[in-house]
């Protein structure tokens, strides 16, 4: 993991924060990512991300239990174990749908959910870089990465007039890294030289 | 808001169209009068009263849809769907024309000797204990009380919330009209949800169509009909968005809404299944001879195919092809699985209510379609001529610029 260079600017209106977001694509900086207290409709779309694939991970996993629901049943009931019960047929198709349909949202939902901490990189033990303490509380964050082309002094007079009421100079951790908080706790950044 | 088209006008096709299904049908309808409803047979008179019954309280039903679905979402104080609000207006519109076929109907079925519902039959009542037991409830009176009552209120309540919309075209509302506004909306919309959570959950399934088989009920039988239903007039309110949306009309009203509906869609696609399974399952499992008296010549007999058709139309196509969001943002294929799913609900219903009068043999002829081209064409021309009337976007509508904003 390497130490990397970033402009925050901080926004106490997601008002400001759109077409901030908006001119620093335009510009041709590159965010790093913006970090705001609540979800917001569009940002994903303003920042340009591409369209996640939970979902389709989503429709594996749940065609996953659904084939195994039925295979296993159909494989126990069958040839395995071929029982009769209430003088059923073998392969009893309505009666294996309850558990198929069970098994399909379980699978789904336990998959999609561990997939979204990887993705997230959400883990016990798994420590990122604060970039500014107040931005799960009422500030919208967003941290634009100096590249090694970027003049930063540029990039903060940019700033002066998108409506940012906090912006400071950082050098930070770009990933992430194993750690806990209660160790090394640092969430004010001392390294941080303020702009603003 | 620059409008350019506030008012709908009808297009020359669509008007041909409307009355070319329209000729179509009536001509169908009377061939088939000639040659099925004066038959000496009697079983092919029940046929084709039966398919005309079918026809009309299926297109009862879906046009009345628009109206829940309207009272639905004001009670829910949505916004989302006021900038297409007049669609689902329009179409309610056409309540009244089909209420008055399907209840004029309804009543002379039961009240002439065709003995389309055994329970009319006297005779077979007193030698039936199960019918003697039931005759409380299903007799000639009762029947013709709650089928007045039922059409009756749906019309009513149904136009007093048109008429209450017609409010947000007149003027801008301060502040205390619109919450007043609101309010009257929110008594309207829960008066007509009441009596039709009533009725949907009754008279439409018990009375016109689960006592064609007067033996047999089904606790999921309200549910499974109102599921039916509810897609298929869903499928129809999209139709119409659609259609608006070609010729231009309705610009504020955006892809976004169309994502909606493809939501509902969809949705209620996925809740008529687990109401068939429900149904079936439970019969299945026990196997209980007077349970499966209704599926066995379905499942086993003529109607297997139909049947089984219903399940993929009804359930395997919308489940593959709408559950992708991009999906549900394509006009085209939107426009497919909605008229997809307003014939399988109509063949669903053809299943529920022609495979209980004429169980031995299918039934499914030209007269079917013929039918359904004479009550699509009254749909279409009635929806359109409605249209006209009122300007396309409610432009003072307290919750109009929730519905200009909206995003999903």
């Amino acid at each position: 993991m390497a130490k990397k260079k970033f402009v925050v600017a901080s926004f106490d209106d997601e008002e400001n924060l759109f077409p901030a977001v908006h001119a620093v694509r335009k510009a041709g900086y590159k965010i790093h990512d913006v970090y705001t207290p609540f979800p917001i409709h569009g940002l994903d779309h303003a920042l340009g991300l591409r369209e996640t694939s939970l979902h389709t991970a989503g429709f594996i996993y749940g065609i996953t239990g659904t084939s195994t629901a039925l295979g296993c049943m159909t494989w126990i009931f069958t040839s395995d174990w071929p029982q009769i019960y209430d003088g059923k047929p073998h392969f009893a198709l309505p009666a294996f749908v309850p558990i198929t349909f069970e098994l399909t949202v379980l699978f789904a939902a336990v998959g999609m959910v561990m997939t979204f901490c990887w993705l997230c990189q959400l883990a016990p033990f798994v420590k990122k870089h604060i970039f500014h303490p107040r931005q799960t509380d009422d500030l919208f964050v967003m941290a634009v990465e100096c590249t090694p082309s970027t003049n930063v002094e540029e990039l903060k007079d940019f700033f002066k007039d998108k409506g940012t009421v906090h912006l400071e100079q950082q050098e930070a951790e770009a990933g992430w890294w194993w750690g806990r908080f209660d160790r090394e706790q640092q969430i004010i950044n001392e390294n941080a030289v303020e702009v603003l | 808001m620059a409008s350019t088209k506030t008012y709908f006008e009808i297009p020359a096709k669509m008007k041909t169209w409307s009355y070319i299904l329209m000729a179509v049908g009536i001509l169908t309808f009377i061939i088939g009068f000639f040659t099925k409803g004066m038959s000496a047979d009697h079983e092919e008179q029940k046929v084709f009263w039966g398919t005309i019954m079918y026809n009309s309280i299926y297109f009862l039903l879906i046009t009345n849809i628009s109206m829940f679905w309207l009272c639905a979402l004001t009670l829910g104080m949505a916004g989302w769907h006021i900038a297409l609000r007049r669609i689902p207006e329009a179409i309610s519109a056409a309540v009244p024309v089909f209420g008055t076929i399907a209840g004029i109907l309804l009543i002379a079925i039961v009240f002439s000797n065709l003995h389309i519902y055994e329970w009319t039959n006297m005779e077979e009542v007193h030698a039936n204990a199960a019918l003697a037991h039931k005759h409380g409830f299903l007799n000639v009176p009762f029947f013709t009380l709650w089928t007045v009552a039922t059409i009756g209120l749906w019309i009513l309540l149904g136009k007093r919330m048109r008429k209450l919309s017609e409010e947000a075209d007149n003027e801008k509302m301060p502040l205390n009209d619109g919450q007043s506004f609101i309010w009257r909306n929110t008594v309207s919309a829960a008066m007509f949800v009441a009596w039709f959570a009533l009725t949907a959950g009754c008279v439409t399934p018990w009375f016109w169509q689960m006592s064609l088989n007067a033996h047999w009920y089904s606790t999921m039988y309200s549910w499974y009909t109102f599921a039916s239903s509810f897609v298929g007039g869903l499928g129809i309110i999209t139709l119409f968005f659609i259609f608006l949306k070609n010729k231009g009309y309705l610009e504020l009203a955006t892809q976004e809404h169309l994502h909606d509906l493809g939501k509902f869609l969809f949705a209620f696609s996925i809740f008529w299944t687990y109401i068939w399974f429900a149904q079936y399952m439970l019969i299945w499992y026990a196997n209980i001879p007077e349970e499966t008296l209704y599926f066995k010549h379905r499942v086993q007999g003529e109607y297997k195919g139909v049947f089984f058709l219903n399940l993929v139309i009804n359930f395997v196509c919308p489940i593959l092809i709408l559950m992708s969001r991009p999906a549900k943002r394509n006009y085209t294929l939107v426009t497919f699985m909605a008229m997809l799913l307003v014939f399988g609900h109509w063949l669903d219903f053809y299943q529920m209510i022609m495979g209980s009068i004429s169980p031995e043999k299918i039934t499914l002829s030209w007269l079917d379609f013929g039918i359904l081209s004479l009550f699509a064409g009254i749909l279409i021309f009635t929806v359109g001529k409605t249209l006209t009337k009122r300007q396309l976007t409610p432009k003072y509508h307290p919750f109009l610029k929730e519905s200009i904003v909206h995003h999903t």
